[in-house]
Formats: structure tokens, C-alpha cells, sequence
């Protein structure tokens, strides 16, 4: 079982004093959709970010695929196969949407051809084809979005870690993105933990939910669990409409 | 006519020469986001190199690629010695620790060899002139035009087509994020100082050809040249600093050509006037590059 999950088990993160996460565990499946939601600094992007290495961790260790990769830099954890999007999209702007692509397989060690191959078949997938050749500062924020994702892809990662792909998407988008990432996980054999705002998104494509607030997890379970949970309705609604 | 292709060749062979120094200060600025002040002293070690070698009776080929091996070593101790240590902590730091190392190689060359300027063994070819359409123009001149054609076009490939040109480009572009791919950052950082110093002493050759003597000093002009063309070519931009490079050829020769003899030693502070003159007007240089350009 170990050899197919993230796992984080209690897990804190504190920036001076203050305690972004307070002793969290959650753990995604590889073939599992997993959403992460909460409101506003509930912790959900900490929570990413302690994943990747890029903060250090007050308690708790992070496991993929039974390798630690709690201490490890964000270089190593990348090549134990774990990508990541950005809530603020980081494209190289100087570069072709081709070479954005490439440069992740290439990072991970493929040679010149099989990255350029890996790439081109990434940007069909997520209809790029045609802006190929355009430098990612050109793009519109949804291209961007979908360059992104394709980059974090072109690692073939096990685990492919979200952070709200669907923000500045119109809803058309929205729907075909919704479709794209569905089908990832059987399709790639990879487990995908999603932070988005857009509930519609989240309630359809994830298998588990996982609720944050303030820090802490106040529910985890399937969607239908997640939404009538007295302790979420108060996160996002406030104390008093619970029982409205 | 003749003076139209002695116009010419002059802007370009002394064109090629600064953008092949531009190129190799601008590799390590758009990775770092910091300039190599000993990157002139990498031309100093190539033409030391040339000096110290010369009695060995080596053929002049191997003697030269031997100085531009010596200049590679150096780029990549730069590296190791000046910017590594210090790099995560402070750009003041760097700054310093770049202008220490550059007063260090001079001083040591100095101290070992000698203030005194000393002969670089040239091959024949490089003193002979050549008629070309009725202007007679040294034989090197055209080398230089033919050696920065080769390199800037191999560098234009190894940027654009090889793994290891796409990963420095992406560390250039954002360094964190290349990191965060994979990439592995150190490996890249002293492959560009290899690459820098590849350049530095390739132009090293060609420059002290043109005067045929080593000085401790030596570097200072390339590194000042370097400077300026990618100040006016766009700091974060390769084509930019050979834009540079040979925008700075062009005002240098056409003022060559028409300034009055007694001006001409002010030659410079007209240089520096256009300079200025072309940053009022494009403050961020000719070619932007990459916007993000946050030092990370």
C-alpha cells in the first residue's frame, strides 16, 4: 500500500511563532483524486508547499512511495516524482510553450528526442498544439494554466500536486479541464491532490475531500460526508447559519 | 568602395570581439543575476597561458587551445572561489567578493610573472594583411569575423537546441522554478562559467593578437566593453548583448573614421555620450528579455 501513497502524518508548519498547520495527516492513493479545500490561509497552499520542500516542517514527516521526503530539497523531491502548479502561475516566459514542457522532461533525465516527443504529445493532450512556438508570456491565463500542468506532466510524476488549476478559467474551460484531470489518474497512473475554490470542480472530480481551517483538518471523507458536516458549514458559512 | 568595405570589415571583426565579451559577462548575469568583475581576468589567464607556453615549442594551435582550457579552469574556480561561497547570501557580498578575486589574479600575475608587458607568441598569419576589393586589411581582422560567426552560432545551438542550453535558460528565467523542475542548479551554474570562460579566452586570443603583448591589466578594456554592450544591449538578453556588442563596434569605428586627429584620444567620452544618449532613451536596454527578473 506504501508503495503507491503521499502520505503526510502530523504534520506543522509555523512561521515565526505562528502556526500554519497544526498537526495534519492526509494521504493520496496513486488512481485517487484527492481535494484540499478550506477557507482564505486555512493552510491548503502551506500544506503544498511542505510537500514540495519548500518549508521546513515544526513536526510530522512526509512519505511517497515509502521514500522520506521530509529534509529533502525541492530539487530531490521533484526526481522521487512529485510536481506541482502554482496558485500564481510561474511559466519561463522567455521560452516556447514547447521548450516550458520540454525543460521538465529534460530536468528528469530524458534525452533530447524523448523529451521533445513527451512534450509535443503533452500539448495535444491539453489542445496547445497550435501555440507551440508562442513564448509563454504571450498566453492568455487559462493557456497558461494548461502549459503549466503539461509541464508538471512532462516530469511523470506519481503524485501531481494542484494548486487551484482553475482560477482565472472561464467556465467552458473549466469544463474541459474538469475532463482533462479526471481522466489523469487511470490514464497515468498517478494520485492528484487538487486545491480549488470552485466547488462545482472540486465535488465532481475528486474521490475524497480533505477540509482544512485555521491549520487543522475539521473533516475528511467523500464529498457528499464533507458537505453536510456540521464543522465545515461553520468554517465557510460561520457559527450560527450550521443549523439554518 | 574600398573605404566602404574597410568600414565594414572594422565594424565587424571589432564588433565580433565585443559581443563574443558581452555574451560571456551575460551568461552569468541572466543565471545570477550578478557580474562577474574577474570575468576580464579570465582574458589575462588565457594570455598568460599564450606567454608561459610559448617556449614549450607546442604547436601555436595547442598552445591556443590550451589558453582557452586554462581560461574555462578558471571561469569554473571563479565560481568555486568567488560566488558559490557567498552567492545565497548577499549581492553586495558577490559584488565584493568578484572585484577580491579579479585584484587577486592581477596582483598574482604581478607578483609571478611581471608588470612588465610580455610577448604572446602569433602565428605569421595574424601580421599579414590582405587586399579585399582595394582595402588592405590584416588577415586577423577577418579571423575575428570568422571565429565570432562560428561562436555565436554555436552558442545560438547550444542555447536553443541542447539540454543543457534549455536548462540554463530556464534557470535564467526563474531559478527557483527550474530548481523545483529538477534541474540541477549547481551543475548548470558552473557549466555557465565554463561556457563564460570558453568565450573569455577564445576573445582573450584574439584581442591580445591584436597587440601582441600580456599585462596584468589586460582584461580591464574587454571587461569595460563587455559592460557597456550589455548595459545598452539588455542586460537579460543574449541577442542583446551582441546587439550591444556590435552597436558599440560601430559607434567606436565610425568615430575612428571621423573624428578630427586631435579629438580622437577624447574618443571615449564621445563613446560614453552616445551611451548615454541610447539608455535616456531605452533605460532597459535594447532588447528587454525576460521580465521576472528578480535575483532568487
Amino acid at each position: 500500500m506504501s508503495e503507491t501513497r503521499l502520505a503526510v502524518a502530523d504534520v506543522s508548519v509555523e512561521f515565526t511563532g505562528l502556526r500554519a498547520l497544526d498537526h495534519v495527516s492526509l494521504s493520496v492513493d496513486t488512481g485517487e483524486v484527492v481535494g484540499l479545500i478550506g477557507p482564505n490561509g486555512s493552510g491548503k497552499t502551506t500544506l503544498v508547499n511542505a510537500i514540495t520542500g519548500q518549508v521546513k516542517l515544526a513536526t510530522g514527516t512526509i512519505t511517497a512511495a515509502g521514500v522520506t521526503l521530509s529534509g529533502l530539497s525541492p530539487r530531490a523531491i521533484a526526481l522521487q516524482g512529485v510536481s506541482r502548479s502554482f496558485q500564481i502561475v510561474r511559466l519561463f516566459n522567455a521560452m516556447t510553450v514547447l521548450e516550458n514542457v520540454e525543460a521538465a522532461a529534460l530536468a528528469k533525465g530524458a534525452g533530447r528526442a524523448a523529451a521533445r516527443e513527451r512534450a509535443e504529445a503533452l500539448l495535444d493532450e491539453f489542445g496547445l498544439a497550435s501555440k507551440a512556438d508562442e513564448l509563454g508570456d504571450s498566453l492568455s491565463y487559462g493557456d497558461k494554466r494548461r502549459v503549466e500542468i503539461a509541464r508538471a506532466l512532462a516530469a511523470e510524476p506519481k503524485f501531481l500536486l494542484l494548486d487551484e488549476p482553475a482560477a482565472g478559467m472561464n467556465d467552458a474551460e473549466t469544463e474541459t479541464l474538469l475532463h482533462t484531470l479526471a481522466a489523469l489518474p487511470e490514464k497515468r497512473g498517478l494520485g492528484l491532490l487538487i486545491i480549488d475554490h470552485d466547488m462545482g470542480l472540486i465535488m465532481r472530480l475528486c474521490h475524497r475531500l480533505h477540509v482544512l481551517a485555521s491549520g487543522r483538518t475539521i473533516a475528511q471523507g467523500t464529498a457528499a460526508h464533507v458537505r453536510a458536516h456540521p464543522a465545515v458549514i461553520e468554517a465557510y458559512l460561520g457559527k450560527g447559519t450550521a443549523h439554518a | 568602395m574600398a573605404f566602404t568595405i574597410q568600414f565594414i570589415i572594422d565594424v565587424l571583426s571589432l564588433g565580433g570581439a565585443y559581443a563574443l565579451m558581452a555574451l560571456g559577462l551575460v551568461i552569468i548575469y541572466g543565471i545570477l543575476r550578478l557580474v562577474n568583475f574577474a570575468y576580464g581576468e579570465l582574458i589575462m589567464v588565457a594570455g598568460y597561458t599564450m606567454y608561459l607556453s610559448s617556449g614549450s615549442g607546442l604547436p601555436w594551435i595547442v598552445m591556443a587551445s590550451l589558453a582557452v582550457a586554462m581560461a574555462v579552469v578558471f571561469g569554473i574556480f571563479t565560481d568555486y572561489a568567488a560566488f558559490r561561497p557567498v552567492r545565497a547570501k548577499s549581492v553586495t557580498a558577490v559584488l565584493i567578493t568578484s572585484f577580491a578575486f579579479s585584484n587577486l589574479l592581477q596582483n598574482a600575475a604581478l607578483l609571478f610573472i611581471s608588470p612588465r608587458p610580455r610577448n604572446v607568441p602569433l602565428p605569421p598569419i595574424f601580421s599579414q594583411t590582405v587586399e579585399i576589393g582595394g582595402a588592405i586589411t590584416p588577415v586577423r581582422n577577418l579571423i575575428t569575423i570568422a571565429a565570432s560567426i562560428v561562436l555565436l552560432a554555436a552558442v545560438a545551438y547550444l542555447m536553443r537546441k541542447t539540454t543543457l542550453g534549455i536548462a540554463m535558460r530556464a534557470a535564467a528565467t526563474n531559478f527557483t522554478m527550474a530548481r523545483m523542475l529538477g534541474v540541477p542548479a549547481n551543475l548548470i551554474i558552473s557549466s555557465a562559467f565554463a561556457l563564460s570562460g570558453f568565450l573569455a579566452g577564445v576573445v582573450g586570443i584574439l584581442w591580445i593578437g591584436r597587440i601582441g603583448t600580456v599585462v596584468p591589466g589586460v582584461g580591464l578594456e574587454p571587461l569595460l566593453v563587455a559592460f557597456i554592450a550589455t548595459v545598452i544591449g539588455g542586460m537579460r538578453s543574449l541577442p542583446g548583448a551582441v546587439v550591444g556588442g556590435f552597436l558599440l563596434a560601430l559607434i567606436d569605428t565610425t568615430l575612428n573614421y571621423t573624428l578630427p586627429q586631435d579629438l580622437l584620444k577624447f574618443r571615449d567620452a564621445f563613446t560614453f555620450t552616445l551611451v548615454i544618449l541610447i539608455l535616456l532613451w531605452r533605460p532597459a536596454g535594447l532588447i528587454k528579455g525576460p521580465a521576472s527578473g528578480q535575483r532568487t
